[in-house]
C-alpha cells in the first residue's frame, strides 16, 4: 500500500474497517460479559442495530443550547475516524503516516473529549455539568500516564510515529522488555479510564448520579447520538489497536502486499477477540470504584509508567 | 403499662370477641382536649414510646377525628382527639416526635385542618394543583377552609446552603432508570453532600379517597395495589383489621398460609434487593445471580398463589386458597435450594474487595438517631434497633416459630446488606419449620356482620419495615374510612439524615439499601 492513489485507497480501507470494527468490539465484549454472569446475551451485532435505530430517530435539540451542543458529535466523530488513521492496522507501514505521531493522536482525543464535556455543560443540566467535569477530571490525570507511555516506547524506536515504533518492536527481539511491559500495564489502567470502563465508570448504568461518559450524553438523540456512541465505540477500538500495536505487534504486515495484509488481518482478529474477552472478565469481575478513589487508580498507572520509563534507562541502555 | 396514664378513656381498639391473640395488643384512649393530647403524647415520650403513624378521618360530616399511633414494649397506643369543626386545628406534635412533621403536614393538606405549631408553612403532598383539600366531605362546604397563600406556591421552598463552590443538583422526580418518581435536592461542593432534602408526593392517587364507602371485596384489592412489593402485608394488615373491627377468628391454618405469604415476601424482596445493591456497586454479576434466584421464586408463587407478587393471596377471614400437601414438600425443597444459592452468593459478596469497599462505611445511619426516631424494619435494625413485630409482638404462627431478630450495630449499607441476608436466612429456616408443622382447618371462616362505626387495627412487619392498618366500616361490610401507612414515612427522612458526608455518586447505592416505597408513602 504505497504510493499515492494505493495510499488513499489504504485510508479509505481502513476508516471502514474501523468504523465496522468499533461497534463489532462492543457488541463482542457485551457478549461475553453476558456469558460470564450466566445469562443469554445480546448479539454480536446489537451495537450495530442500536445505531441504525438511533439514525432513523429523530434528533432533538434541547432548548437553550448552543451550536456547540449540535457540532460536538461530528468534532468527537471525525475526530476518532482520522485518529484512526495515525494508527498503524494491519501494516506498519500504513497511510497515514505523513500525517502525525502519536502525540498528534493524544491531542485528537484531548480535543473530542473537550468538545464532550464542553457540549454537555452547554446543556445546562446538573447531570451534564456533573458528567463533564469528572471527565475532564479522569482524563487530566490520565493523560501524564499516556504520554510517559508513548515516550517510553520513543526511546525503543527514537521515533513518536506509531508505526515506526510498532516495526521496531515487531522486528526486535521477541521477548519483551522490561519498559514495555510496564508500559502495557500502565496502558491497561489509562485504557480502562479513558473509555469509562468498570471500574472507573459503569457503561451499563442507569443512575444519572454515578455517571461519567453516559451523563455527557443524557440529552443527545437520534443521528447525534448515534455518532456519540459510534465515536465511542471506535475510541475504544483505537486505544486496543494502539496497545496491540505497540506492545503486540507480531502478526502485522511489515511489508506492501495483499497477502500480508490478509494474514494481518486475521492476526488481528484474533488479538481483537482475545483482548476484548479479557476486557470482559476484567469488567465482570470488578466493582466500580468511589469516584475518590479514581486518582488513587489513575496514580496507580501513572506509577507503572514511571517504572516502565525508567527500567528502560537501568536495564536497557 | 397503665393506659390510663396517657389520656382518659382507655380501651381496647378492637371490637369485643375478636381475636386478641391473634393481633398485636393496642389500646385507645381518647383525650378531652389539646392539653390532653399534649400531655398525653408527652408521657408517651417520657416512657420511650415511638410515633407509628398519625392520619386524620370524617367520623361523619359533623366530627373529624385525628388518630395518631404509638408504640411501646406493650403493644399499640392510639390517640383519638376529636376536632373542632369550627376551628379545623389540631396541636401539632412534631417538637416531641420530629418524625410527625411530614405526616401533620400530609393531614394539613389532604384535610385542611390547620397544625398549632407546626413551624414547617411547606405543603406536602399537596404540589400546588389542588383547589381544595380532597379530603373534605361533600356536605362540608370548602369554603370554611381558610386559602392558604403559600401552599399553594408552585415552588418548593427547599432549605439552601450558601457559601464558596456550593451549589445545587436537583434529581427527579424523572429519573434515567424506569424507578418510582421522586425529587431530590442535593446541596454539594464537589463531588460531596452538605445536605439532601427530599420532595414526593408525584405518586399521590388518593387512596384515602377511593377507601370510601367501597365494598370490603375491592378495598382489600385497593389495599393490595398501594405498594405492591409489600402486597402482602398490606393486605395482612388491613384483613387483621377488618377481623378486628368485625370480631371474626380466621382459622388457625389460615394464620400460618397468611404468614408463609409474608416471608415469601420477605425473601422474594430481599434477594432482588441484595442482586440491585451489587449491580449499583458495579457488580453486574450480583444482579444476574440474584435475579434468577428471586425469578425461580416468583415462578413457584405463580404456580402456587397465582399472581408473582402474591396479590390478593390474603383476604379478610383467612387467605384465598389452601396449600395440598405436594405443594408443602415443593416450597420445603424450594427453601433449602434458595439457601445453597444464597450462601454461595454471599461468600462472593463478603470475599469481593472491590465491593465491600463501596459498602462499608457508605450511608452511616447514626444508631443514636435510629433509636431516639425508634426507626424499625431493615434500617433500623442495620442501626442496632431490636424493632421486629415477629420477635417483639409475636401473633400465631410467629409465637410457635419464632424468629430472631436480624441485627447490625454498624448502620452503613455494608449492614443493611448483612441485614437482609440474615433476614433471608432466617426467613428460610422459619419457613421449613412452619410448613412441616402446618396446623389442619380451614383456611377461610366468614367474617361476622359488622355493625356501623366499628373500628379495627392491623400491624404486621413487613419486608420493609413495619405496616399498620386502620379500617372504620359501615354496616353491610363497607368500608367507611381505611388508613394504610407506610414505613417509608418513617425512614425517608432518616435517609436524609444519613446523606451528608457522602459523595453524590454513592446517593443511589444508599438509597438502594434503604428501598423505601414512593407509592405507599404519597398514597
Amino acid at each position: 500500500m504505497s504510493g499515492g492513489a494505493g495510499s488513499v485507497l489504504g485510508s479509505f480501507f481502513q476508516i471502514v474497517l474501523v468504523g465496522v470494527l468499533g461497534p463489532l468490539l462492543v457488541g463482542w465484549v457485551n457478549w461475553v460479559r453476558g456469558v460470564l454472569s450466566n445469562r443469554k446475551p445480546p448479539s454480536v451485532i446489537q451495537p450495530f442495530r442500536d445505531l441504525f435505530k438511533l439514525f432513523r430517530k429523530e434528533t432533538i435539540r434541547p432548548s437553550g443550547t448552543s451550536a456547540l451542543f449540535g457540532l460536538a458529535p461530528y468534532v468527537v466523530f471525525s475526530a476518532m475516524v482520522v485518529a484512526s488513521l495515525l494508527i498503524p492496522v494491519v501494516s506498519t507501514v500504513s497511510g497515514g503516516r505523513a500525517m502525525g505521531d502519536a502525540i498528534v493522536l493524544v491531542g485528537l482525543f484531548a480535543l473530542a473529549r473537550v468538545f464532550m464535556a464542553l457540549a454537555a455543560m452547554d446543556t445546562g443540566t446538573p447531570f451534564g455539568g456533573m458528567g463533564g467535569r469528572r471527565e475532564m477530571m479522569v482524563g487530566f490525570l490520565a493523560e501524564p500516564a499516556t504520554i510517559l507511555v508513548l515516550f517510553t516506547t520513543y526511546l525503543l524506536s527514537h521515533s513518536t510515529m506509531t508505526g515506526v515504533t510498532s516495526e521496531v518492536v515487531r522486528e526486535g527481539s521477541v521477548l519483551p522488555t522490561p519498559s514495555l511491559v510496564f508500559g502495557a500495564l500502565a496502558y491497561f489502567l489509562i485504557l480502562l479510564g479513558e473509555n469509562s470502563r468498570i471500574p472507573i465508570d459503569n457503561p451499563a448504568t442507569h443512575l444519572e448520579l454515578t455517571m461519567i461518559h453516559e451523563a455527557m450524553l443524557l440529552e443527545y438523540s437520534g443521528r447525534n447520538l448515534a455518532l456519540m456512541e459510534w465515536g465511542s465505540s471506535i475510541k475504544l477500538l483505537l486505544y486496543l489497536l494502539l496497545g496491540i500495536s505497540f506492545f503486540l505487534p507480531w502478526g502485522m504486515s511489515g511489508s506492501p502486499g495483499w497477502q500480508g495484509d490478509l494474514l494481518a488481518l486475521a492476526a488481528l482478529g484474533g488479538k481483537l477477540v482475545v483482548a476484548g474477552a479479557a476486557l470482559a472478565l476484567f469488567e465482570t469481575l470488578m466493582a466500580k470504584l468511589r469516584i475518590f478513589r479514581v486518582p488513587e487508580f489513575m496514580t496507580l498507572a501513572f506509577l507503572l509508567a514511571i517504572l516502565g520509563f525508567l527500567s528502560h534507562f537501568i536495564l536497557e541502555v | 403499662m397503665n393506659p390510663t396514664e396517657y389520656g382518659p378513656g382507655p380501651e381496647p381498639c378492637f371490637t369485643p370477641g375478636s381475636p386478641t391473640k391473634f393481633v398485636v395488643p393496642c389500646s385507645r384512649v381518647t383525650p378531652d382536649s389539646s392539653a390532653d393530647y399534649l400531655s398525653g403524647v408527652n408521657r408517651v415520650l417520657n416512657r420511650g414510646g415511638r410515633l407509628v403513624s398519625l392520619w386524620g378521618s370524617w367520623a361523619d360530616e359533623r366530627a373529624p377525628v385525628l388518630f395518631s399511633a404509638f408504640s411501646d414494649a406493650e403493644g399499640l397506643l392510639l390517640f383519638r382527639l376529636g376536632i373542632s369543626a369550627l376551628e379545623r386545628t389540631f396541636p401539632s406534635i412534631a417538637f416531641l416526635f420530629p418524625l410527625a412533621n411530614r405526616l401533620e403536614r400530609a393531614v394539613r393538606d389532604l384535610y385542611g385542618w390547620d397544625p398549632e405549631g407546626l413551624p414547617d408553612p411547606r405543603p406536602w403532598l399537596d404540589h400546588g394543583l389542588w383547589t381544595r383539600p380532597p379530603m373534605v366531605p361533600p356536605g362540608v362546604s370548602p369554603a370554611e377552609r381558610p386559602v392558604r397563600e403559600d401552599s399553594f406556591s408552585e415552588d418548593y421552598r427547599f432549605v439552601r446552603v450558601e457559601g464558596e463552590g456550593v451549589h445545587e443538583i436537583p434529581v427527579g422526580p424523572v429519573h434515567a432508570g424506569i424507578i418510582e418518581p421522586g425529587h431530590f435536592r442535593f446541596q454539594v461542593v464537589g463531588e460531596k453532600v452538605l445536605r439532601m432534602e427530599e420532595r414526593f408526593g408525584f405518586t399521590h392517587k388518593g387512596v384515602r379517597s377511593l377507601f370510601r364507602n367501597r365494598p370490603l371485596g375491592e378495598a382489600i384489592s385497593l389495599a393490595g395495589r398501594i405498594s405492591g412489593d409489600s402486597t402482602v402485608a398490606y393486605q395482612t394488615a388491613f384483613s387483621d383489621a377488618v377481623e378486628s373491627a368485625t370480631g371474626s377468628v380466621p382459622p388457625l391454618r389460615a394464620r400460618w398460609i397468611r404468614s408463609i405469604l409474608l416471608e415469601r415476601e420477605r425473601i422474594a424482596n430481599h434477594l432482588g434487593d441484595l442482586g440491585a445493591l451489587g449491580n449499583d456497586a458495579g457488580f453486574g454479576f450480583g444482579q444476574i445471580q440474584f435475579g434468577r434466584l428471586k425469578e425461580e421464586f416468583l415462578r413457584t408463587n405463580q404456580q402456587m398463589f397465582g399472581h408473582r407478587y402474591l396479590m390478593d393471596a390474603v383476604i379478610p377471614g383467612g387467605v384465598f386458597r389452601d396449600l395440598g400437601p405436594g405443594e408443602i414438600t415443593v416450597l420445603r425443597k424450594e427453601c433449602s435450594r434458595v439457601k445453597e444459592g444464597v450462601l454461595e452468593l454471599k461468600t462472593i459478596y463478603d470475599e469481593h474487595g472491590g465491593l465491600q469497599d463501596r459498602f462499608s462505611g457508605t450511608g452511616w445511619l447514626d444508631p443514636m438517631l435510629a433509636g431516639r426516631w425508634g426507626l424499625g424494619g431493615v434500617v433500623g435494625r442495620a442501626s442496632g434497633q431490636m424493632y421486629d413485630l415477629r420477635h417483639t409482638h409475636p401473633v400465631p404462627p410467629y409465637d410457635k416459630v419464632r424468629v430472631p431478630v436480624s441485627i447490625s450495630r454498624r448502620g452503613d449499607v455494608a449492614a443493611r446488606v448483612q441485614v437482609r441476608f440474615q433476614e433471608i436466612r432466617h426467613s428460610l429456616s422459619f419457613l421449613d419449620s412452619v410448613l412441616e408443622s402446618m396446623p389442619d382447618g380451614s383456611f377461610f371462616n366468614p367474617l361476622e356482620e359488622s355493625f356501623s362505626g366499628s373500628e379495627g387495627i392491623g400491624w404486621v412487619e413487613g419486608w420493609r419495615g413495619e405496616v399498620l392498618c386502620w379500617v372504620r366500616l359501615g354496616t353491610g361490610l363497607t368500608v367507611l374510612d381505611a388508613h394504610c401507612h407506610d414505613p417509608s414515612w418513617i425512614l425517608w427522612p432518616a435517609l436524609e439524615q444519613t446523606i451528608p458526608g457522602n459523595l453524590v455518586a454513592d446517593f443511589p447505592l444508599i438509597n438502594k439499601s434503604f428501598n423505601l416505597s414512593y407509592s405507599g408513602h404519597d398514597l
